[in-house]
């Protein structure tokens, strides 16, 4: 690997920029919880935030280095990880959104996960080999991050009157990045129609359905305004995604090269 | 000194599994890879031998451990022409788990994943014994344990605390 602190350019093919996407909200999502380690409530949910954490950090790995393999440019998932700017990130906002209180965490959790269980379960069915059987690994592992969210915003809904108000407040806040989630661009749905890329746009009912049970059980209510956030699929992202990336790229930027 | 490598492919075939197969999940070091159904196979091609493994998590950090120890294994059986070949299809599931795995993970302390297990099981009632005194009395505590694999739950029988392997 050469020793520079240059970022990478990407090739702009349809596949790569998919896969990327999926890769970078894993990654962006995994390090805010990663964040949480040695600081949550409680032991448990220590170790269910790095747990969950982990899992997410390693569907990127698995993506990036798929990414690699397409480009084909002698890069590894390092590569992806360390060396691309802000704008270069094509993650959704919701996931870089900073952990906030407890139940801002949660709430965000939830809100991605209830998208990532149907979203990586659609996969499993790609055309494209490799996609499916990370998906196989992806959608189990998201099932078990949905339930530990669902069951967190139901207990802090209908918990005490400050757990309530602090979950409600979490949905409030991040309700406008929620549509997001269900974009897809030109290039994206080239690949939907070639039953490679899943269509976020289909799972928009399923998530309604989850979203609205739990919020529901919670007695939380669901916003009702309808403007919605965008930006982080063309690397238009919010202030906190640079302040992130300092932390997560430190030590490459500063020891170029640095290995184990 | 090792002596006497095997120059017929089946015969070097046969060394790399039986080193291959000594190796252990270093988190839980009564179960070997060929238990935990991450060692998928070994292909011998020109003296060289491919080792085909498969991960169990996406983000489990002792597969790194598992694939240089593999690597190890078959140094000291005296292969040294070794790599090591990361296959995801198909996805590894608790499933592949021998009958002697879970017999081994149960007297470790560990209650074993159900066959056939998954999603369904995921969002219903679990029951799972107790590997200690086999009480089905037994509750979850949470559902991440030590590590990504286990779930921590709590015998009303015994009142240990015991991992669950969760189903995957």
């Amino acid at each position: 690997m050469s020793l520079t602190t240059t970022s990478i350019k990407i090739a702009q093919t349809p596949i790569v920029l998919y896969v990327l996407r999926r890769a970078d909200d894993a990654l962006i999502l995994g390090h805010r919880l990663s964040e949480w380690c040695g600081h949550a409530p409680m032991l448990e949910e220590d170790m269910a935030l790095s747990n969950i954490g982990l899992d997410l950090i390693g569907q990127a790995r698995l993506l990036y280095t798929y990414v690699a393999e397409l480009e084909g440019a002698g890069r590894d998932e390092d590569s992806y990880a360390y060396l691309r700017d802000a704008p270069q990130y094509r993650n959704l906002l919701l996931v870089e959104q900073p952990n906030g209180d407890f139940a801002m965490t949660i709430v965000r959790q939830f809100f991605y996960s209830a998208f990532a269980d149907p979203y990586w379960r659609a996969m499993t069915a790609s055309k494209d080999a490799t996609l499916a059987a990370i998906a196989a690994k992806a959608e189990k592992e998201s099932a078990y991050h949905l339930r530990h969210a669902s069951e967190w915003v139901i207990r802090l809904g209908d918990g005490t009157e400050e757990s309530q108000a602090r979950a409600q407040a979490a949905v409030d806040e991040l309700w406008a990045f929620t549509g997001e989630l269900f974009e897809a661009d030109e290039a994206e749905r080239e690949l939907i129609k070639e039953a490679v890329a899943v269509d976020p746009a289909s799972l928009r009912g399923a998530w309604s359905k989850m979203m609205g049970a739990v919020i529901r059980e919670a007695t939380l209510k669901a916003p009702s305004s309808s403007w919605m956030q965008t930006g982080g699929r063309g690397g238009r992202h919010s202030e906190h995604l640079g302040h992130l990336l300092s932390e997560l790229q430190y030590l490459q930027r500063t020891y170029p090269g640095a290995r184990w | 000194m090792v002596t006497g490598i095997p120059s017929s492919p089946e015969e070097l075939s046969h060394l790399a599994w039986r080193a291959a197969a000594q190796v252990v999940d270093p988190e839980i070091p009564v179960l070997t890879i060929v238990d935990l159904g991450v060692l998928r196979g070994i292909d011998v091609k020109h003296g060289r031998v491919e080792v085909t493994i498969t991960p169990t998590y996406s983000g489990c950090p002792a597969m790194n451990v598992i694939a240089l120890e593999i690597e190890a294994a078959l140094r000291r059986a005296g292969i040294a022409e070794v790599s090591i070949r990361t296959v995801l299809s198909p996805a590894w599931t608790t499933d592949w788990l021998t009958e002697d795995g879970r017999r081994k993970l149960r007297e470790f302390g560990i209650a074993p994943p159900k066959p056939g297990g998954g999603r369904r099981l995921l969002f219903g009632q679990e029951t799972v014994a107790c590997p200690r005194c086999g009480s089905a009395d037994t509750h979850l505590l949470s559902q991440f344990g030590s590590t990504p694999c286990k779930a921590l739950w709590r015998c009303g029988a015994c009142q240990e605390p015991f991992d669950y392997f969760k189903c995957h």
